[in-house]
Order: C-alpha cells, then structure tokens, then sequence
C-alpha cells in the first residue's frame, strides 16, 4: 500500500503543474478583460529582463530577475501591437494547453496570421513567448510550446503516458536502441517505474550510441541522455525531474573546452536567459569530464585553443556560476596547457577503453565531489 | 578692288537673320508663330482692358503628307482691333518706332507678327489674309503681301464688310510651312502654361487634326492694365540720349531732365547736373559729344536716383496666380507671393512666384519648373535660366519638408518695362544678382507656407495611422483577453477609443 500511495502522488506532479499553468493564464487574461471593462487601458508588468536585472541567486544557485519591471500598456501606441500579440499568445497558449496539443515555435508564428496578427519574423514571435512565460512565471514547454530541437534518453525508466490518446499506456524506455525521442509526450509523462540509480549526460550522439553499445546502462544502472550541444530547455527541465521526483544523481559528460564546460554549467546553474523561469536547472548535478586536467593526466590527443575559446574562458572566470574550486581549477589548466580536447578523442586508446577505464574513475571522482 | 554696300531695309534684316527671332526651322517656326500671333492678340485685349477669346486654327492645305508641310494659320481675336488705314503697314511693314516711352508688353515693337506673316510667305509665296474691326460700322479686309526689299505692303485685295454687331477684333489668315507633328507637344505645353497665366482668357485650339483644345477661363478678373512710362535715368544709354535730345524742346538741361526722366525733379536734377560738371542752364542742342558722353557716364555713377517707378508695370497679382495654377494643374495645395518692386539698370521689375504641390501634380525626378516673362511661358532652354538655377542649386528644399519625390511645381514670373532675356531668342533670363535675389526671396517665403502645410498634413496623417492602430487592437485585445478569462459578453472598447482621440488632440 505505501508503494501505491507513493505512485498516486507522483501520478499528480504533471496534472497538478498543468493545471497551475492553465489558471495562471486564465488569471492574466481576467486582469486584462477587467481592465478594459473599467474603461481602462489595458496593460501589464512585465519583470524586466535586460542585463541589469538579472541576478545571480546563491541559495537557488541559478540567476534570477531582480524587481524592475516594465510597464506594457495600450494606451501606448507602441506598446499596442505587442501587447495584443502578448495576450493572443495567451489565449493559443490556453488553447494548447486545454486541448493537450504541442506546438513548435514556428507554428506559433504562423498561426498568428489566422488572426491577423501576423509577425514580422520569428524573433518577434519568439520573444513573446517568452514575454508570455515572464508574465505567468511558466516555462514555454509547460503551455506545450516547444523549439525544434530535439534531444534523447534511453535506460532502465518507465513511463505512463499522459497524452489524450495514449492515457494509462506505459513504455519502458530501453525499447528502442536508438533511444528516445525527449518531446512533449515523454515530458508530460509521468514516471513509475526506474531500475537506474544515476543520469549520464553526454554532449555528443556519437558518445551517446557507444554507451548504448557498451550497455554502461546496465554496467552502471544508468539512465543516457543526449543533450545534442547545449541540452534543450525540456531536457533540463527532464533532467531536473529525474533529479528530483526520482533522487537520482545527475552526471554530465561534455568535450574538454570552455563550450562543453559550459553545457554543463547551463544544466547545473541555468542561463540568463531563462532567469525568469525555474525548475530547469539541476544544482546538485557534476560535470565529470572531460576536464583540461584530464587532457594532462590520459595524454589525449589534443588541439590549441583558438582565440575564441581563450577569450570565452576568460569571461567564464568572472560569471559567478563559476565560483566554485574545480570549475576555477580547469578554467586555470586550460588558460595554462593552452589544450582542449574532444569527447572522442578517448578512442585513442581503443573503442572500449571510454567506456572500461575512464567512465568508471571519473564517476568515483565526481561522485565524491 | 572696291566694294559694293547696300543699304539693307529691315524687312530685309530679319528675312537674312529669321534664326535671331525664332524661326530657325520649320518645327521652330510654327511654334514661334503661333506664339507670336497668340501674344499680339492677348496684348490688343488687355491694353484695353478686354476679357481675351481667341481662336487659333491650323489646318493641312493640301492632303497629309509627312511633315513638314504646308499648312494654313487662322488666329481670332476680340481685341480692339486695327484702325483700316493702318492695317497694311502693320502686318506688311517692319517699322521702327522712335520709341522713348517704355511699356511693359509681351513682344518687342511688334514685330514676332510680322515674322510669322513674312515666314509664311517665303515659305509659300502665299498671301495673308487680314480682317479687323475697332467696333465701328465697317470691318475692313486686306489681302497682302510684303515686299521684302522695299520693306512695303503690297494690297491685292481690299474689300469692306457691314459691322451690324459691332464686332471689335482682328482675325489673321496665311499659310506656312510647318513641322507640326514635332512641334505639337511644344504648342500645347505653351497654350496650357498661357492659360496659367492668363486665367481670365478663352483659348480654344484646333489642330490639323481636327482635334480640339479648350481653356476656359476661371475668372473674369484682370490685372490692371500697364501704362506708358519715361525712362529712369539709370537706363539709357548714348543713343538713346541723343534722340531725346534730338526730340525735346526744352531749352535747358534742367528742364530736360525734370520731363524726360522719371522720379527726376527739381533739386535731383540740380544735384546730379552739378555732380556731372554740367551747368543746368545749358540748352540739351548745344551739348558737345563730348558732353553727352560725360553725360550718360555720370548717370551711371551717380547714386542719388531714386529708384524707378513700378506703378506702371502689371503683375499678375496673387490672386490670379493661384486661380491660374489651380484650374489647369488642380494641385491639393497652392502658396503664392507677391514681391514688392525691385530695380536693374534703371529698369523697374516685380518677381512673383508660386508653388503647387500634390493633386493633379505629377511625381516626377525633380521639381517642375514654369517660368513667365510679362505673362509669356518661356519653354525653352530651361537649364540656363536663373529661375532653374535657384529652384535646383540655391533652394535647400529638404529644409522645407521636400523630398525628392515630392509632386512640386515651381511658378516663377517676372514683369518688367525690360526683361533681362540673356539672348535674343527671349527664353531665359539672365544671371542678374537683383533678380536672382527676388526669386529666391520670393521662393523661401512659398517655401515656408508649403513647409507649413506639409507639417501639417504629415501630422494629421500620423493621428489618423494612430488611431488605425488603435482601432485595430483594441477590439483585438477585448476578443482575446475574453476567450482566455473565458467570459461570455466581449466588451466594449468605444469609451477607449473616444480618449484614444482625445489623447490625440492633446499631444
């Protein structure tokens, strides 16, 4: 019975936040219906999002925006426009989100034009989505609007589908070698049943395939992600679920240059430009590779930075998500050796030895961190 | 090995130079001749004040063949005609009259009519048919031909009609050689710009086509007639000095200036003899050559002249101006102005200037330019006239609102006993700073109301574009925000748009 009980509160993390989502919405298009009725302009607050009001947060340990907010009212002639598209994006929203329906960034901008709300181009239509998510304090994703990007998971997790159609269906997300596909069917999943006891992110497909192949899954009861680059807002939002619903550790495994490292950050402390938004970074999760030490210590095969990455690594040296004493220790070693290398260049020393040899220590290493 | 010299008469001067006057080729020739026959009958209404109905017909003589051709002129007027006695001379005879008195006309002594006549008859060896009436009785009619060398009328025919309705006019008949075909375009942009700037005239048009023109006019008012003046002081020369002095009868110096010289009296006239060395009691006969040079140089560079007198020139007047530029280019705005009298040389001159913008106005490359002469269009050689060098170099037009594609016209007009034609083809006027001053003067001060009106229309534009945007989303807004509150009743945004407006007013 416990078991159950526990299973039956899960089963409502997805229900509950899509209903917070669908009143949020609601409320926002009541405050504007009210306005209008009283003979006013209608307008809204939205928190200010420029560079000097975001804030790095130490206890959440992800940037935030600070108080200022700016005023977008009708009564402006240069505020109409968008805060029209502003509450038509609310009501798709609230239609998507009733309706159960996904949406990708472009159609949002073309369906504006069945309304004559046609954008100028996609940056206008993106930007107020995101206007959108400021305003109701919720993802994109949670009103099932989602990029193109698309990345992947595969390990010992099953899943029951809330999606209409395939309510109550379960899957088991080693079915299929390629992995998963992470999309809005997966993410509005609950999740029932997993034998992993970790999450392994990995930067690359080709890194992502060979630990299928080599079945670290079962070798080291680990859930794969493939985060495709810099992972996509719903895999962190994913990973931040598997973190916390399911308590697993999160494990992230990137090249060795700043641009890795930082693929790893984004999924530990968030980016500025989601600071309005929470629940899409994992905190607790550790990027165990490959670091500019470890290009020293396996003597990997190795290329020179270029201008670009000597200039990024400086930046990173002042962000203050970069406080802590590894993150500054690898930035120095790779300002130092002047060397980064790629996750593939392990197949130096054989196909397997990744997998044998190196996974293995640097797990230990980063689980003790 | 000795020389033969001829004495020339003028008829024969201007038979060997028709190039000077306008009558270069047989293209050129019709359209000076139209203009010329056009502007004598609007001279012989308005000098008596009569409202001008003309008629100009030109038809094929014999069948179409290509141009040029030959082709048979008729013009009609309702001017005061020609008295019967003179009417062989004035279309048979070049004269020169001892012309001390100045007026401000269109032609020069009268003679483009007498071109157009001598034209057509060496081109043709037709004869020319004249008709005319001072509203008498009688109208008499001549047929004649001009013989060149005497520079006498020859009178075929004469024959004299009963006048029952007192008809005053002279109708002018003959035939020419003409390149109409090329010269069409020409003649109908003169015809059109004449009714600019004769807005109260009837001019009616047919081609040898059969084809037919019609400017009515949109008026019934007309400028005050110009009046015969005496030369300013500043504008004679030493020819013209010893004529006058061949003619007067005054016995001294003083009194010859103090008549023959305008805004000239008795302590002027002492002040300026004694400022040439030249003793008032002096008989203007007995002057040595001597003398009248010294005469004509010290009038020159005596600054104690007042300036020449404008009252006996005839300006369009602001108000014609603008009823001429509406009715045949029925612009959306029109500004006129009005200069007040200036002076060159002695010669008195009134600039006026209009500018037209939008309606009927065609967008074009640059900025259409009209020029006047003492109510003369000039059409040709545009670029090298002052008026084209101001409107194109001196004007900063983007100061006013004015961009390059803005649908502008330019109306320059300028009166004067003499006009300062660069040549003597009369169809630009010359590079003189004091005119060059009125128009850009002139040009600045329509330029400011235009700037104005521009000002003006753009902001109602942005109002009404505010106010577009404004019904346009709000409605939008009401519909959305009352499917996402999922209300039932949308509301209504009138009361928000009635401030919308109001804000509008405000700003």
């Amino acid at each position: 019975m416990p078991r159950k009980s526990k299973k039956k509160q899960r089963k409502g993390a997805v229900k509950e936040r899509k209903e917070k989502v669908i009143s949020s919405l609601q409320n926002f298009g009541e405050k504007t219906y009210d306005q209008i009725v009283s003979g006013e302009f209608p307008w809204t607050n939205i928190p200010s999002r420029s560079i000097n009001n975001i804030f790095y947060d130490e206890k959440l340990r992800q940037y935030i925006l600070g108080d200022r907010s700016v005023k977008r009212t009708a009564r402006n002639i240069r505020h109409i426009r968008p805060l029209t598209q502003l509450i038509w994006i609310g009501m798709f929203a609230d239609e998507l989100s009733r309706q159960s329906k996904t949406s990708t960034l472009r159609d949002v901008y073309y369906s504006a034009q069945a309304y004559e709300m046609s954008f100028t181009d996609q940056q206008e239509s993106d930007n107020l989505i995101t206007d959108l998510e400021t305003v109701i304090g919720y993802s994109r994703e949670d009103f099932n609007v989602f990029p193109e990007e698309r990345s992947a998971i595969f390990g010992d997790l099953t899943v029951e589908y809330t999606l209409p159609g395939y309510e109550g269906n379960k899957l088991n997300l080693t079915s299929h070698p390629d992995g998963m596909m992470i999309g809005p069917a997966l993410t509005s999943s609950e999740l029932v049943n997993c034998k992993a006891d970790k999450v392994i992110a990995i930067e690359k497909g080709g890194l992502f395939t060979r630990f299928i192949e080599e079945k670290v899954h079962t070798k080291h009861k680990a859930l794969l992600i493939h985060t495709a680059g810099q992972a996509p807002r719903a895999t962190r939002g994913f990973l931040k679920r598997l973190n916390r619903e399911l308590k697993l550790p999160v494990y992230i495994f990137t090249d060795g240059d700043p641009w890795g490292m930082h693929i790893a950050m984004v999924i530990i402390s968030g980016s500025a430009n989601a600071a309005h938004l929470r629940d899409l970074n994992t905190p607790d999760a550790k990027w165990f590779g490959v670091w500019a030490t470890d290009i020293v210590d396996y003597k990997l095969p190795s290329d020179q930075l270029t201008e670009l990455d000597v200039k990024r690594l400086h930046e990173l040296k002042k962000d203050p998500r970069y406080e802590g004493k590894l993150w500054k220790k690898e930035i120095d070693t790779f300002i130092k050796i002047n060397k980064k290398a790629e996750q593939e260049a392990f197949s130096r020393y054989g196909l397997t030895y990744i997998v044998d040899e190196y996974l293995p220590a640097k797990l230990e290493i980063a689980e003790s961190l | 090995m000795s020389e033969t010299f001829q004495e020339i008469s003028p008829a024969d001067f201007f038979y060997r130079n028709r190039d000077i006057a306008g009558f270069t080729n047989p293209s050129r020739a019709i359209y000076s001749t139209i203009r010329e026959l056009v502007e004598n009958s609007l001279d012989a209404c308005e000098i008596n004040g009569i409202l001008p109905e003309i008629y100009i017909r030109i038809s094929p003589e014999k069948e179409p063949t290509s141009d040029p051709s030959i082709y048979k002129i008729r013009i009609e007027d309702n001017g005061s005609g020609i008295p019967s006695n003179i009417i062989p001379s004035a279309f048979g005879q070049v004269l020169f009259g001892s012309k001390y008195k100045l007026r401000q006309t269109r032609g020069t002594f009268g003679l483009g009519g007498k071109m157009a006549v001598l034209y057509g008859q060496i081109t043709t060896h037709g004869q020319a048919k004249i008709i005319s009436s001072i509203g008498g009785p009688k109208s008499y009619e001549y047929t004649l031909t001009m013989d060149i060398q005497k520079n006498r009328p020859i009178v075929i025919k004469n024959k004299t009609h009963r006048n029952k309705s007192q008809w005053h006019g002279t109708i002018v008949e003959f035939t020419t050689e003409a390149d109409y075909s090329r010269a069409m375009a020409k003649i109908l942009d003169y015809l059109k710009q004449t009714a600019i700037v004769v807005p109260y005239a009837n001019l009616t048009f047919v081609d040898p086509k059969g084809r037919f023109y019609k400017f009515d006019r949109a008026t019934t008012l007309m400028p005050k007639p110009p009046t015969e003046t005496i030369p300013h002081p500043h504008g004679i020369d030493i020819e013209t000095l010893k004529r006058m002095i061949e003619a007067t009868n005054s016995r001294t110096m003083k009194d010859f200036m103090k008549r023959h010289f305008q805004r000239v009296g008795e302590s002027t006239a002492r002040k300026f003899l004694e400022f040439a060395d030249i003793s008032y009691k002096r008989k203007p006969k007995n002057l040595t050559p001597e003398e009248i040079v010294k005469f004509v140089y010290a009038v020159k560079n005596y600054e104690g002249f007042l300036s020449p007198d404008a009252t006996c020139l005839s300006p369009l007047g602001k108000e014609l101006l603008n009823t001429g530029i509406k009715k045949e280019l029925n612009p959306e705005f029109i500004a006129v102005h009005q200069r007040r009298p200036a002076a060159y040389s002695g010669y008195p001159f009134i600039v006026e200037v209009g500018v037209a913008y939008g309606g009927e106005i065609p967008k074009s490359a640059g900025i259409l330019l009209y020029r006047f002469a003492n109510r003369i269009p000039l059409l040709f050689d545009e670029a090298s006239d002052i008026s084209y060098k101001v409107t194109n170099d001196m004007m900063n037009w983007r100061h006013y609102r004015v961009l390059p594609d803005t649908p502008l016209a330019v109306f320059v007009h300028i009166c004067s006993t003499k006009i300062p034609y660069k040549t003597v083809g009369k169809e630009f006027i010359a590079d003189r700073p004091e005119v060059e001053h009125e128009v850009i003067n002139a040009l600045r001060e329509v330029a400011r109301h235009l700037s104005l009106y521009l000002s003006k229309k753009h902001h109602m534009e942005r109002e009404k574009k505010r106010l577009d945007v404004f019904s346009k989303y709000l409605p939008k807004i009401a519909r959305f925000s009352t499917k996402l509150a999922k209300k039932k009743k949308i509301p209504d945004v009138k009361k928000l748009m009635r401030s919308a407006a109001r804000y509008a007013k405000e700003e």
